[in-house]
């Protein structure tokens, strides 16, 4: 009761709260730096300075957080429909499979132009088929949504090696992975857009992906609040009554909802498996499936949240990286650490400073 | 204006009680004062602050100015906790209880005497059968909550208080889902309890329950209390005329009804619940353009299942239901709407609204694949909003801001969207569920009118209420249900008391 039903102006609840949110993890990460004898001032320093420090830092970052747009897009999609999707790690793991099946049979033919759209398809039709079972097994049998992603993780992960190890590995190497695509079967790095800027990318693979990504972002946005999909979708994902009373059909719509959210999913392989490596490898998702869970979480399931969150988690990522680079006390776990703290004040403690919010924006409009 | 409401001493005192939202000024200097062993009515149009006033008395809200008084002394009521241990009950109008919880745990939920439940469970369950015996809420205390009519659930809620051996006890809307047979029941109950020396508060917008009761009773108007009676001193019509501020009708003017030829059909229906139990057993009956038929029972005698089945919520087990003569295909909503029915449910809440929808997004339910809000896979927001528009100055929904969200609106204006919404279409059938409940009285009259006006232009009206006098005022037949079968039909000019004897299954 009390103040959660007060509402709040949108610059308080998007704006003001997040950014407390953000700065409350990053005193309490600072604690543990300082707890480990490091100075957490200079931390933040190497963490932000190797994260946008330079042209090449920007670009890892925008690389991740295109991986995260796609991912938090999939969890995000799912979310408005009711459903939580765990398994984005296991469609776009999949998904990577359509877009290298793609690459390998285009690349010797045509430019990377022609490829891009059957590509985005490819990984799309993947990623969409291996959320389908676990949603018709939600639609049809009551199968718990969440269960039956988490095991597709990991059959998706099996099989997947098995693919690679068995399938697709070059004869004589001892790398499970596919050859090396043709540049008509890689999708270009934005190094103009970074130039734009006056910036040198150098060897980070930001590339056309994240472009890709954003058009995605305002697709996205598009389903959800200006299609009668959407609106089915919401009215599932909000009040399942209200929904049968509507006459909106539950069985299409729950599938309907994670094929999108799978072919979201199965796009992030684009980035990863067509923009930076050039070939399809064992493992190549790296948690952005579950990074996107955050990402959507914090980002609030609207597509602009999640940008803003993926960069954020972006610059966690790089900048970690770099971060352990320069203070080796400060380990990869330590990096994980301070992301979760990230995730646990904005995504676990959204709401903590909603209450106070209330009583000091009443007290400031007030009596 | 703080008449002592008994010759005892007060039992509970509100003095100078003020509270602000924001701008909206919810409840202002409230004095009030309520006898030991007395039962004192407060009724006011929904938002009138007579659920603040009550949730600080019961702790969810401080007030920014007063004292509350009980027994004499001053209190300071923090939470719910603190409630409790001064001796306040409350039987909240949204039952507070765990779905998935049986009976028996809901009533000992925050009571359960020790780490340990055996000793708990064993007690309580003595404890709850003394209830039962002494008061006659009968609840089968193993029943799971979620599993249980409505009715049923506003029995636990009562017990619940009972348990916790409340010495206030405060009933916010407690008749709303009752039969007369069963509010009957209970004013008995708080008659004993008030002869024990309990003291009884209850809130409502009924004032035939005010006369009935209560000893005294309060007006609340726009955050003020306008007015305390000796309940013996006062009538219907002052009361209404003191909440509402101006004359109101308090009966429904009809004509004559005109009826046409039969446009909604049912045969040999039979429904089961979730649990397997047949709730309409072998239903048959006939609704003709141009009449209202109204269905009067207690609740749970299958009555919502009856109107699910009609609006293809639920799948009936056999049977047949006619429109236009011909028989509905599949248990499908969208496809009954496109016949020209329209439904509006008895739970708005989980049912006919999404209240974290805005308006304007509510005003298209059901009917959003309508060609008019958006063609192919588009919605079109601003015909949306536009239609919207029209329906809240139609309706007179207030505030009329279609992009307020839905759980912002009160119960009166929330009712208004799903009736704007669903008369808006203009159908051949209408199915109502319960209308007006929880509904304040300047928003009755008005769906009260709709309702007949649907009639007057030669819709065929369904209507299942659990009030009994919105059924014989409105309704041209009356048919009586009783554990799921039609025991009877009458007459709109039926007596209560020949109807009333027909719900509990004694005369048919």
């Amino acid at each position: 009761m009390s103040t959660a039903s007060v509402p709040l102006p949108a610059w308080i609840n998007y704006g003001v709260i997040p950014l407390l949110n953000l700065i409350l993890a990053f005193f309490f990460s600072g604690l543990v730096v300082w707890a480990i004898g490091e100075n957490p001032f200079e931390a933040l320093n190497f963490l932000i300075q190797g994260a946008l420090g330079r042209g090449d830092a920007i670009g890892f970052t925008l690389f991740y957080a295109t991986s995260f747009i796609f991912t938090g897009l999939s969890v995000a999609v799912a979310f408005h429909a009711g459903l939580f999707n765990i398994g984005s790690e296991g469609q776009a793991y999949v998904g990577g499979l359509g877009a290298a099946l793609v690459a390998l049979s285009l690349d010797h033919y045509v430019p990377w132009y022609v490829t891009m759209p059957f590509a985005i398809a490819g990984a799309a039709l993947f990623g969409a088929a291996w959320a389908f079972i676990p949603a018709w097994l939600q639609a049809k049998r009551g199968s718990h949504i969440v269960i039956t992603t988490i095991m597709f993780n990991f059959i998706g992960a099996a099989l997947m090696v098995y693919l690679l190890v068995n399938v697709f590995i070059v004869p004589g190497k001892m790398a499970p992975e596919t050859r090396t695509f043709l540049p008509g079967g890689q999708l270009p790095k934005l190094d103009w857009l970074m130039a734009l800027f006056g910036l040198k990318l150098g060897p980070a693979p930001f590339n056309v992906s994240f472009i890709i990504a954003l058009v995605m972002c305002y697709l996205v946005w598009l389903l959800i609040w200006r299609t009668k999909l959407g609106y089915e979708m919401r009215t599932l994902g909000i009040s399942p009554t209200a929904a049968v009373y509507a006459g909106i059909p539950y069985v299409r719509t729950v599938i309907i909802a994670m094929l999108i959210s799978g072919g979201l999913a199965g796009m992030m392989s684009l980035n990863a498996v067509m923009g930076a490596s050039a070939r399809l490898q064992v493992e190549f998702v790296a948690g952005a499936g579950f990074v996107g869970i955050a990402v959507s979480l914090m980002g609030r399931s609207h597509p602009v949240g999640i940008i803003l969150a993926a960069i954020l988690f972006g610059i966690l990522y790089q900048g970690g990286a770099d971060l352990s680079f320069e203070m080796p006390n400060i380990t990869r776990d330590m990096i994980v650490v301070i992301q979760g703290l990230v995730i646990f004040f904005a995504g676990a403690l959204e709401y903590m400073l909603r209450p106070a919010m209330v009583r000091l924006y009443q007290t400031a409009r007030g009596k | 204006m703080s008449l002592q409401s008994s010759a005892n001493e007060p039992a509970i005192e509100l003095v100078g009680i003020d509270k602000k939202f924001g701008a909206v000024h919810a409840n202002k200097n409230i004095n009030l004062s309520v006898g030991k062993g007395s039962i004192h009515g407060i009724i006011g149009e929904n938002g009138a602050g007579k659920s603040t006033l009550m949730s600080i008395l019961y702790g969810f809200y401080h007030a920014d100015e007063g004292e509350i008084r009980i027994q004499g002394k001053p209190v300071t009521i923090r939470d719910s906790q603190a409630a409790i241990a001064a001796g306040i009950g409350m039987v909240h109008q949204h039952f507070m209880l765990v779905e998935n919880f049986t009976v028996l745990e809901n009533v000992m939920l925050g009571a359960e005497g020790g780490q340990l439940l055996a000793k708990g469970v064993a007690g309580a369950r003595k404890e709850l059968k003394r209830l039962e015996k002494d008061y006659g809420l009968e609840v089968d205390p193993d029943a799971v909550i979620e599993e249980l009519p409505v009715g049923n659930q506003q029995r636990v809620e009562i017990l619940k208080a009972l348990y916790r051996g409340a010495e206030i006890l405060i009933l916010d809307e407690p008749t709303g889902v009752l039969t007369p047979a069963e509010a009957d029941h209970l004013f008995r109950i708080l008659q004993v309890l008030r002869d024990q020396g309990k003291t009884i508060i209850l809130i409502t917008h009924k004032l035939r329950e005010i006369m009935a009761i209560t000893d005294t009773v309060s007006v609340m108007r726009r955050g003020e209390m306008v007015a305390t009676r000796k309940t013996a001193e006062t009538t219907v019509a002052e009361l209404a005329e003191l909440m509402v501020g101006r004359r109101v009708l308090l009966r429904v003017e009809k004509g004559d009804a005109n009826p046409g030829p039969v446009l909604l059909s049912v045969k040999n229906l039979t429904v089961k619940d979730g649990r397997g139990v047949t709730m309409v057993d072998d239903v048959s009956f006939d609704v003709r353009a141009g009449e209202i038929v109204g269905i009067a029972g207690v609740a749970g005698n299958g009555q919502s299942e009856l109107l699910e089945a009609l609006a293809g919520i639920r799948k009936p087990v056999s049977g047949e239901i006619l429109i236009d003569g011909k028989p509905v295909e599949s248990a499908d909503p969208a496809l009954l709407r496109q016949l020209a029915l329209a439904h509006i449910p008895e739970d708005r809440h989980h049912m006919g609204l999404v209240l974290k929808f805005e308006e304007y997004e509510n005003s298209i339910l059901g009917y959003h694949h309508d060609p008019r809000y958006g063609r192919g896979a588009m919605l079109d927001l601003d015909a949306v909003r536009k239609s919207a528009e029209e329906q809240i100055e139609k309706y007179d929904i207030r505030p009329p801001n279609p992009r307020l969200k839905t759980a912002n609106f009160s119960g009166g204006n929330q009712q208004k969207i799903v009736v704007a919404r669903e008369i808006e279409r203009d159908p051949k059938m209408l199915l109502i569920g319960q209308p007006t409940r929880g509904v304040d009285i300047g928003a009755i009259e008005f769906i009260h009118r709709r309702i007949i006006e649907m009639r007057d232009a030669g819709k065929a009206v369904l209507l299942v209420s659990v009030e009994l006098d919105e059924i014989r005022s409105l309704s041209d037949r009356i048919l009586v249900m009783f554990a799921g079968k039609v025991v009877g039909e009458k007459s709109a000019d039926a007596d209560e008391q020949t109807l009333g004897l027909m719900m509990a299954g004694i005369a048919a």
